[in-house]
């Protein structure tokens, strides 16, 4: 078992950059995705390390084996396709032994082996079938089966569960896992949605515009995002823009451009030190932000502000709540934690308080025009929050 | 007066211009293949069954050599445009290959020039380069125009094809000649196998490029029977088409199986 290393890779494609100058190791048995908005890369950096396309710049490594100019068929790695490109004149069983024919393997142990993959995908029953008489989800069994039946090194997944409605998708995410820990091998997975990544991997790569803006734990990614691309693109948040004006100690004093002011209680032992004149944005997400009718009990290490309830979308496991405070607006997410029809439930227009613990408050050291504007996603909240917050009130 | 709504009626015109249509296809061909089994020499109303056409038939050494005439000539045509189709649709697929528009434009153009230039500008050529005719330059220009179409019909299953399948292979371990043997050439089948056969019966049906190119002394079926008409026995040639009819009708019914039989010995 061996690690990959990715050295300075780019690809070029007549003056399109779609991989710009990326490196990166991922850990032996990994599970680790490249996760991006379509068109940020991902899926060429995987077609590298698969060897469909060669980089313009750079070297990738399994161990100590510079694999760059190997063709793909001398490759110790695999492909899940997106379309899984079953063989529509081979049965399942045939589709399955492949790659082990081609290694002129005997075909006593082609038997063998087929049957224990079939099995670990649970798909025993189905050798004889045509791939066009499987259910999509079938067929990515198959997929994976054909793959992992070659003992490849690495595992690539190119937007596997793309094809598939939502039940399925998140059946085979755990499937997925299940193989994953059974084989041992390193797994690469290439996904636009956010959900699919944080829940399967190890490790997350965020990338856009071909190269990669935060790579880590999905929880790290989450919590800690280095960049309003990040913060925006994982999961929702609300983003406040402005100039630092004043600090003291954990407290923060933010100047919006149109010059209204905002203070913040923000966590000391913060990842980096912000100073006076600086611009910075806040990163608020939706659910840590709590909200009360009776004003919260004063705590130093609590951020509290006034608005009005201004949307209310419900939806099931949690309601949104849209408040805005001055001409802010902040998104909210809120759970139910009784039985939803024993709370007196906020209404339109209702005076409520927002609150938040201070480690929550989290700093990115941009703003936005510099890093965000991806044009393919112009719904941002970034934009939503720049049209909406022409001025930050007072607390 | 009972009233027919306007469904019934259109249900009744479709009907109607249907039985016409298979009417005018069909009939032809049945009284053709009736009357070869008529005993009489001329076509006035059934005298009776007889076999005696296809016995006169079979006695028959021109037509005999007419008919292996023109299986030569359809078999060896159909051999080689078919493997020049091929070779000439996967070189066409190369978007790297520059002269691509052209070729594929210059390909297309046989299919709309009147069969008789075509006939004439051969025979024009083989005249001036002075190739004697005969079964040779039969051959040549069957192949010529049947390239066309198989070009066409198997760039046609080629456009359709999914990429992916060749990288999926690659992927697999497998290397470029058994991508070849292994995935591409059995998706290709289905589009080999119909321009064959297109080219098949274009051949053996084939008179006026044939009548332009084939000199004296080398006769096909569609030769022979023009040659025949005109003297005027009409008779053995009913029995003739009869069997051709039957040859035909034998091939499309086992054209099914021959993809099959093909698909799982590759």
């Amino acid at each position: 078992m061996e690690e990959i290393r990715i050295e300075r890779i780019s690809k070029d494609f007549d003056g399109f950059v779609a991989v710009n100058d990326v490196s990166l190791t991922i850990g032996s048995g990994e599970l680790f995705s490249f996760l991006g908005p379509s068109g940020c890369g991902k899926t060429t950096l995987l077609r590298m390390i698969a060897g469909f396309e060669s980089p313009s710049n750079g070297r990738i490594l399994i161990g100590n084996t510079d694999i760059t100019d190997i063709a793909p068929y001398n490759r110790q790695v695999n492909t899940i396709f997106q379309n899984y490109s079953l063989f529509p004149h081979m049965t399942v069983f045939d589709n399955v032994a492949f790659g082990l024919r081609i290694r002129k393997t005997p075909k006593s142990e082609i038997k063998d082996r087929v049957g224990e993959m079939l099995a670990l995908v649970k798909m025993e029953d189905q050798a004889a079938k045509y791939p066009d008489q499987l259910s999509g989800g079938m067929k990515q069994r198959i997929a994976i089966a054909r793959a992992l039946i070659n003992k490849p090194k690495v595992l690539l997944l190119d937007e596997p569960l793309a094809a598939l409605d939502l039940k399925l998708r998140q059946h085979m995410l755990i499937e997925l896992m299940n193989i994953h820990d059974a084989v041992g091998i390193t797994f690469i997975y290439v996904t636009h949605d956010q959900s699919e990544a944080m829940s399967i991997s190890d490790r997350v790569a965020v990338m856009n515009y071909g190269s990669i803006v935060q790579a880590g734990p999905p929880d790290d990614i989450y919590e800690r995002p280095n960049s309003i691309f990040s913060a925006y693109f994982i999961g929702e948040t609300n983003l406040i823009t402005g100039e630092v004006t004043g600090i003291e100690d954990d407290y923060l004093q933010l100047k919006c451009p149109d010059g209204a002011e905002g203070f913040f209680e923000i966590d000391s032992t913060f990842h980096f030190q912000p100073t006076v004149g600086k611009q910075l944005t806040v990163s608020l997400r939706p659910e840590k932000i709590a909200l009360s009718r009776s004003k919260p009990r004063y705590q130093d290490d609590i951020n509290m502000l006034r608005g009005t309830i201004e949307d209310i979308l419900y939806l099931g496991s949690h309601t949104q709540y849209i408040v805005r405070v001055g001409a802010l607006k902040f998104r909210v997410f809120s759970q139910h934690k009784r039985v939803y029809f024993d709370e007196k439930a906020l209404d339109w227009e209702e005076q409520v308080w927002l609150f938040w613990h201070d480690t929550d408050t989290w700093l990115i050291d941009e703003i936005p025009d510099s890093s965000l504007g991806n044009k393919e996603q112009p719904d941002t909240g970034v934009n939503h929050f720049q049209r909406s917050a022409k001025r930050l009130t007072q607390v | 007066m009972k009233r027919i709504s306007s469904t019934k009626l259109y249900q009744g015109l479709n009907l109607t211009s249907f039985s016409l249509v298979m009417v005018f296809l069909y009939i032809p061909i049945l009284i053709l293949v009736i009357f070869s089994f008529n005993n009489a020499k001329i076509i006035t109303g059934w005298k009776g069954f007889t076999l005696k056409y296809y016995a006169q038939l079979w006695d028959n050494d021109n037509i005999k050599q007419a008919f292996w005439n023109t299986m030569l000539i359809a078999g060896l045509s159909t051999l080689f445009s078919t493997v020049f189709g091929i070779l000439t649709a996967l070189g066409l697929e190369n978007k790297k290959f520059s002269g691509r528009r052209l070729i594929s434009g210059l390909i297309y153009i046989p299919l709309v020039i009147p069969d008789i230039l075509m006939g004439v500008s051969l025979a024009l050529l083989f005249n001036f380069t002075r190739v004697n005719t005969g079964m040779f330059t039969v051959l040549i220009a069957h192949i010529t125009f049947c390239i066309s179409y198989t070009v066409i019909v198997i760039n046609s299953r080629l456009e359709g094809f999914d990429y992916s399948l060749v990288e999926a292979a690659m992927d697999l371990g497998a290397k470029p000649a058994t991508i070849f043997w292994k995935v591409k050439l059995p998706l290709m089948l289905p589009g080999i196998i119909a321009a064959a056969l297109l080219a098949f019966t274009l051949s053996i049906d084939d008179f006026i490029i044939t009548f332009f190119t084939s000199g004296r002394g080398f006769d096909t079926l569609p030769i022979y029977v023009e040659g025949t008409i005109r003297r005027g026995t009409i008779t053995t040639i009913n029995s003739l088409s009869t069997l051709m009819i039957g040859f035909t009708l034998f091939l499309v019914i086992i054209t099914k199986r021959i993809r099959k039989i093909l698909i799982s010995s590759l």
